[in-house]
């Protein structure tokens, strides 16, 4: 399709209900789908003539916390022939599995499995879900917004026992992370004062 | 009688001179041909895009150089764009040459290093020592930019951090005259080379469906036949108005890919030879001091300048709550920054989609079959580069 617009409303009729919601802004397009249907869409997307994404170019997954839904997960696609950029994303829980597309576009398999180090998401049907990034022997999701910044254990080389060796983060000072953000407004706990002795007069 | 006969197992890496910085590929070999490659990444793994999160906007930007180390200013573009687009911000026409000069002198440094050490990895010494001079004088003109040879930290959200120090601008221009002597000099030992051809022709062949199934770019996909270049096909600053070509492969091999970097660098000559024409005296970063800091000699006298500068360099600029994807064309490939910002004043989210990564990944599927020798052959001309591939 030559135009989003027109692709937008291409990928509406064909796919129906598989598409929750789609919105173009910054000349891409942005759709949300279900966990269910990705496989379809993402088949959709790559064979259909009028689409013909037929590059992932990244999958990736946000962390809200506070969300019932823990996690969106992200793809990132590109159609070389129509120069376009698509976006699909859905939202899940933090224990769901979801659907691997490595069958679809191979270059999913690391991708995949990155998501499944930095996050935790597990997928259904991966040929190899190993860790990719982090050390042999890693423990917890890096990217989580509960992960500590500065992690939970160091190594070292330990010259008593001659091999390097990994233990608790000892910090000298704790990290410190200075809220900046409107000191004009005054800090949080006058604010509540105010706030609480305006609720009794 | 018949002998029982096990594959080999091969640690290749990660201190191997030849595995381009931390790679640890396992091999399993039958005799000297390669039947399964493994990688294992992430040994220069320093979380990156954590420590973004945690980062003002304008902090996060020394990170980006040190992902695809020999091309820095790349990777700090892709993220200025992002910016940018959220805040809609417009940079000034000199600041976008600006940037694209130093963006097409970190291609040239990223290809003189991999054209070269591809070389030296198939057994010749010589280009790596005339092709390092080169980027020696390349890496002061970043120097005299930006301060410093490679962690430029030079590209900010609304142009470039200051002015292009007197001369530099000559100093390039001269570069320019001087420079394709000496891509023809390493032409001259490489292209007709017997050795370098018998190394690299027919050696790691990707077809077209291929390159597009493995999410390749830059080099990568064009070796392969497939013209598409995000400078032409999805323009970002003044790329629009230069003129340039597209080198393009046939048989998608070492050798097409060699053949493609060596053309680049002359059309990146070219670029920067427009650029240093056409620009003109002017601002170099947005104008609007809620987003750049306000110069020096200001904040001595004008007390809103003052409240700027502290602004900044305490809470940073906010971004209001956005989220989008910005690639540009890296010297690797693709190189593009996913960013959700939520209203404050740092990332909620930065992925960082680095070429080198799907590259990589694909090294099972081009060395099967090959023999062990291929396997520096092929690594060398996938570009790989150890800071963007690990983030």
């Amino acid at each position: 399709m030559k135009s989003l617009v027109d692709l937008e409303k291409k990928i509406n009729s064909e796919l129906t209900t598989k598409i929750k919601n789609t919105e173009i802004k910054h000349n891409q397009i942005y759709i949300e789908t279900d966990k269910e249907d990705i496989i379809d869409v993402a088949i959709f997307l790559k064979t259909n003539q009028d689409t013909k994404f037929r590059q992932l170019i990244d999958i990736t997954v946000i962390d809200y916390p506070e969300q019932n839904q823990r996690f969106e997960v992200v793809y990132l696609f590109l159609s070389h022939e129509f120069n376009q950029r698509l976006i699909v994303k859905y939202s899940i829980t933090e224990n769901e599995v979801i659907p691997s597309l490595t069958s679809i576009f191979p270059s999913a398999n690391w991708m995949e499995r990155e998501v499944f180090d930095m996050y935790g998401v597990s997928f259904k049907d991966h040929p190899d879900l190993r860790r990719i990034l982090t050390d042999y022997g890693f423990e917890g999701h890096p990217l989580r917004k509960d992960f500590p910044l500065t992690g939970h254990s160091e190594v070292r080389y330990s010259e008593d026992q001659k091999k390097v060796i990994s233990e608790p983060v000892k910090l000298e000072q704790n990290y410190r992370n200075f809220d900046y953000e409107s000191p004009w407004e005054g800090t949080k706990y006058i604010k509540e004062e105010i706030e609480n002795n305006d609720k009794k007069n | 009688m018949t002998k029982k006969i096990k594959n080999l197992n091969l640690n290749f890496g990660p201190q191997h001179p030849a595995a381009h910085g931390v790679l640890r590929l396992i091999l399993e070999l039958d005799g000297e041909v390669v039947e399964k490659a493994d990688p294992h990444i992430g040994l220069l793994h320093r979380g990156t895009e954590k420590l973004i999160e945690n980062k003002t906007y304008m902090q996060a930007v020394p990170y980006f150089d040190r992902l695809d180390y020999v091309a820095p200013m790349n990777q700090e573009h892709a993220f200025a764009l992002a910016v940018e687009k959220i805040l809609k911000i417009d940079v000034p026409i000199r600041a976008q040459y600006i940037r694209v000069i130093f963006c097409e002198i970190g291609r040239i440094l990223s290809h003189i290093l991999n054209v070269t050490t591809q070389a030296l990895d198939v057994g010749a010494l010589t280009p790596s020592l005339w092709g390092f001079e080169e980027r020696e004088t390349l890496m002061t003109f970043y120097e005299r930019a930006s301060g410093s040879r490679l962690h430029a930290n030079y590209f900010r959200a609304g142009g470039v951090h200051q002015d292009l120090p007197k001369g530099l601008e000559e100093d390039i221009a001269k570069f320019c005259e001087t420079f394709p002597k000496i891509i023809n000099d390493l032409e001259s030992l490489l292209t007709d080379n017997r050795i370098f051809k018998q190394r690299n022709v027919d050696i790691g062949v990707v077809t077209k469906e291929d390159a597009l199934d493995y999410s390749f770019s830059g080099v990568m996909i064009r070796g392969s036949g497939v013209p598409w270049d995000l400078r032409k096909s999805q323009p970002y600053d003044c790329y629009e108005s230069l003129d340039f070509k597209i080198p393009v492969g046939k048989n998608g091999d070492c050798y097409d890919r060699y053949l493609c970097r060596i053309e680049e660098m002359k059309e990146s000559v070219s670029i920067i030879k427009q650029c240093l024409a056409k620009m003109e005296k002017g601002p170099i970063k947005s104008l609007d001091g809620k987003i750049s800091p306000p110069p020096k000699t200001e904040i001595k006298q004008s007390m809103e300048a003052l409240i700027h500068h502290f602004k900044l360099f305490t809470e940073g600029y906010r971004v209001p709550k956005d989220e989008i994807y910005t690639a540009v064309e890296a010297p690797k490939g693709e190189f593009g920054v996913y960013l959700i910002s939520d209203g404050s004043s740092k990332p909620y989210k930065c992925k960082i989609r680095a070429p080198g990564f799907s590259h990589l990944q694909s090294m099972d599927y081009l060395i099967k079959g090959h023999m062990l020798a291929d396997v520096p052959a092929v690594l060398g001309s996938l570009d790989i580069v150890f800071g963007e591939v690990d983030r």
